[in-house]
């Protein structure tokens, strides 16, 4: 491959990666069973790979089904690992690599959006600035009183970092994210 | 039917005639299921790890699944080592554990352990069993996923409550689950273009392993057949050994850190080769970056995740073995015609390596040499009916290099995990399968106290294995490596205290030889071979004699240490103080 190899003392190998990581999202679809994200997760800690977001929710109650989104990074070696290691779980139907499949489509990349709720708190201009900002971003107040706001916002997780970056010195109290959603553009199912 | 009973039937109708266990209160229904009947046999062992390992020898020598019962806690954590051993070798391995009630789980209940979640990681799937009317089903899945695509180990784990409880049997079904559907069947233009490429090789090699033997015996036929069409030379893995003939005149010898000089050289100057059932394991390609540079690598495997993990493949080929190779065979017949005048070149190349005769060590007339006492056992066995199964270390690489296999099936070795203490068990669950054969574990004297005990499984059951120990008194590839990375600072590689072999097969109940003297060995293993009851056999050899040829860590295929070579100062330098730094 084209990682370059260092000799070591026990015929185990040290390997610098000269391959360029890449963030991809997988999207995974999983019969929803007891332990079933365990298996997944698991497989990423025990192999060494990142997590960097974690989605899971029952998609089809009647089938059984649950879609788990990961967003992960690695070399395209990595990532193509990650996916067959995946597939060999036996509860795993189907394993989609978003991002390639969103090159072969001719986009950048698929579409993804997370929630977040945002709890501000203050009183007076900083309260004023925190809802007009808000408005701006297109959050909504789902929960008020005279001395604090909790907005819920969805967007890119960019959009949501930043909007969290300009609620901190506003009266930024706790923040509670999703995790990222994904699908691909155009007619076809994963 | 209540839920041990249920287990008790599906063993059955699973074709399991021979059970590996040791009973404890979480799974006494089950126990008591297994008295009243006569159809499946219960071997009853010493510790939880020898019966998944001797189920691990049963599966190996018949190619059907092996299976063990245990109950909870320890029973099920001792049972981790055998579960990761199949799991790396691809051994179908059921096992059964007994669970605390369901109503008790997670209170840290007397022996409870998270079963299911410290086997998740160990295991290709495993079940806990809630409900008393899933048992059946389940079982019978469990026997499906163990033994069908990339076989591997499975556990169902069963609490106490749904083993009394009362529901509905049902009879083993086709139809498994829609997620767990392993590709069997090669894609045809991969064939194609591997045959094309085979075709036009000038320097071809066949690099096979212990898929070869998973696939069945109709998978070594086929390769034999492939191998005598196209005259390519070939070689294996140590998971391998017995796929193809040693006999064979295109038999190379195993290949890897301990295998020969011609078949590293081969591999190394190829310029095409193909991969059978093996997965490029760091034993087998030494340094990456000077793996066979030249060669355009064909790669059949049935487990995508195989391809490309560690060494770029050309030509991906996912599926059964030996379906693959029917459709190689069938497409090469069709389509190609073997030039082995083209060959003659590569062959005499392959002649010059095997000059060197890399497996040559020295004969000592006062002492027995290692190397020797392996060659001499091969000798007066090897037109019996015999098994072979091994421990872990020097011993097990001189029994790979001299002892030879004619037939699949007939070597039992742990070779992904390296589990000392694998082979007296497993010779063990080779003798239950094949009551009238040769089982002989040839062993180290280090490993072999890893599982001793399972002597007494043995007695008890009558089962004549026949122990051979290379008794070095050292753990001796540890000290090997000591040797070669660590300034010959012999850090408790030495058993200063070493039970005396013999009394120790008599206080089994079963018989003890000792050998000292080269031109007493064949008088004893002769004695051994006609004992008909468990046997140790205490063969006193060189206590410092080292396993060669070797490729040294850091160290390409046409890098390698042989024996002529082998001085003590090429082992302190053979690897260089910046491989050292980095350990």
């Amino acid at each position: 491959m084209n990682a370059h190899l260092q000799p070591t003392g026990s015929a185990y190998f040290i390997a610098k990666e000269t391959e360029r990581p890449e963030i991809h999202t997988l999207s995974v679809l999983v019969d929803n069973e007891p332990g079933v994200l365990a298996r997944v997760i698991g497989l990423f800690s025990g192999r060494g790979y990142n997590i960097e977001s974690l989605t899971v929710s029952e998609t089809e109650h009647e089938k059984h089904l649950s879609r788990i989104t990961i967003v992960t990074r690695g070399t395209p070696h990595v990532l193509e690992q990650i996916k067959h290691q995946l597939e060999r779980i036996v509860p795993v139907h189907r394993v989609v690599d978003l991002t390639v499949r969103s090159h072969e489509l001719g986009q950048e990349r698929p579409l993804e959006r997370e929630l977040a709720l945002v709890k501000v708190a203050g009183t007076g201009e900083g309260r004023v600035e925190a809802l007009r900002l808000a408005d701006a971003f297109r959050a909504s107040v789902i929960d008020a009183n005279t001395e604090h706001f909790i907005f819920e916002i969805t967007g890119k997780g960019s959009k949501i970092d930043q909007f969290i970056a300009i609620m901190k010195p506003l009266g930024l109290v706790e923040i509670c994210r999703t995790g990222v959603a994904a699908m691909n553009r155009g007619p076809q199912g994963m | 039917m209540t839920g041990a009973e249920m287990v008790v039937q599906a063993l059955k109708d699973n074709g399991v005639k021979h059970v590996f266990g040791y009973p404890g209160g979480a799974v006494l229904p089950i126990y008591d299921e297994i008295f009243q009947q006569d159809e499946v046999e219960h071997i009853l062992v010493r510790h939880e790890q020898g019966a998944g390992h001797a189920a691990e020898g049963y599966a190996r020598s018949t190619g059907k699944a092996g299976v063990m019962l245990v109950t909870s806690g320890p029973g099920a954590t001792n049972a981790v080592t055998p579960l990761q051993d199949a799991l790396m070798d691809s051994i179908p391995l059921v096992c059964l554990t007994g669970q605390v009630p369901t109503s008790l789980i997670g209170s840290d209940a007397f022996q409870e352990c998270d079963t299911i979640g410290i086997t998740r990681p160990c295991t290709k799937h495993n079940w806990l069993v809630k409900d008393v009317n899933d048992l059946a089903a389940i079982i019978h899945e469990a026997f499906h996923v163990a033994t069908t695509g990339r076989p591997g180990p499975v556990v169902v784990d069963i609490p106490k409550d749904v083993q009394f409880a009362k529901g509905i049997y049902v009879p083993p079904q086709t139809a498994p689950r829609t997620s767990y559907q392993p590709k069997v069947q090669g894609d045809l233009e991969k064939i194609k273009a591997a045959v094309e490429l085979m075709a036009n090789a000038k320097r071809p090699i066949l690099y096979t392993g212990g898929g070869v033997i998973n696939s069945g015996p109709e998978a070594s036929h086929l390769l034999r057949e492939l191998v005598d069409l196209t005259g390519f030379p070939i070689t294996s893995t140590l998971m391998g050994l017995g796929a193809y003939p040693a006999s064979g005149k295109n038999w190379m010898g195993m290949l890897g850190m301990h295998g020969t000089y011609e078949a590293n050289m081969a591999m190394h100057d190829c310029d095409v080769m193909v991969c059978i059932g093996a997965r490029f394991d760091d034993r087998i390609t030494g340094r990456l970056t000077a793996f066979s540079p030249n060669s355009k690598k064909i790669h059949i495997d049935i487990d995508p995740s195989s391809i490309n993990k560690n060494v770029h493949t050309d030509v991906p080929i996912i599926g059964d073995v030996g379906r693959v190779l029917e459709d190689l065979v069938r497409l090469w017949r069709a389509t190609a015609r073997a030039d082995k005048k083209a060959l003659h070149p590569w062959w005499e190349q392959i002649a010059k390596w095997r000059a060197r005769d890399s497996l040559a060590y020295k004969m000592n007339h006062d002492v027995i040499m290692p190397q020797y006492a392996v060659q001499r056992l091969y000798a007066l066995t090897k037109d019996m009916d015999t098994y072979i199964t091994t421990e872990v270390g020097q011993h097990q690489m001189w029994a790979a290099q001299h002892y030879h296999f004619e037939k699949p099936n007939r070597w039992m070795t742990s070779g992904g995990l390296g589990t000392m203490g694998y082979g007296l068990p497993a010779a063990l669950g080779v003798q239950i399968a094949h009551p009238d054969a040769l089982v002989i574990d040839i062993a180290g004297d280090a490993s072999v106290q890893m599982t001793m005990q399972e002597m007494s499984a043995a007695v008890q059951h009558e089962a004549p294995i026949k122990i051979f120990i290379l008794n070095n008194q050292y753990m001796g590839m540890v000290r090997q490596w000591q040797q070669l990375l660590h300034g010959n600072r012999l850090s408790h590689s030495y058993t200063e205290a070493m039970p005396d072999f013999v009394k120790l097969a008599e206080a089994y109940g079963g018989h003890g030889i000792r050998c000292e003297k080269p031109d007493e060995l064949d008088d004893a293993i002769k004695e051994m071979i006609s004992v008909k009851k468990p046997v140790i056999f205490d063969c006193r050899v060189a206590t410092l004699a080292n396993c060669f040829p070797m490729i040294p860590s850091g160290k390409a295929h046409n890098e390698m240490l042989l024996p002529d070579e082998a001085t003590d100062e090429a082992v302190a330098n053979a690897i260089d103080a910046k491989g050292r730094e980095l350990v």
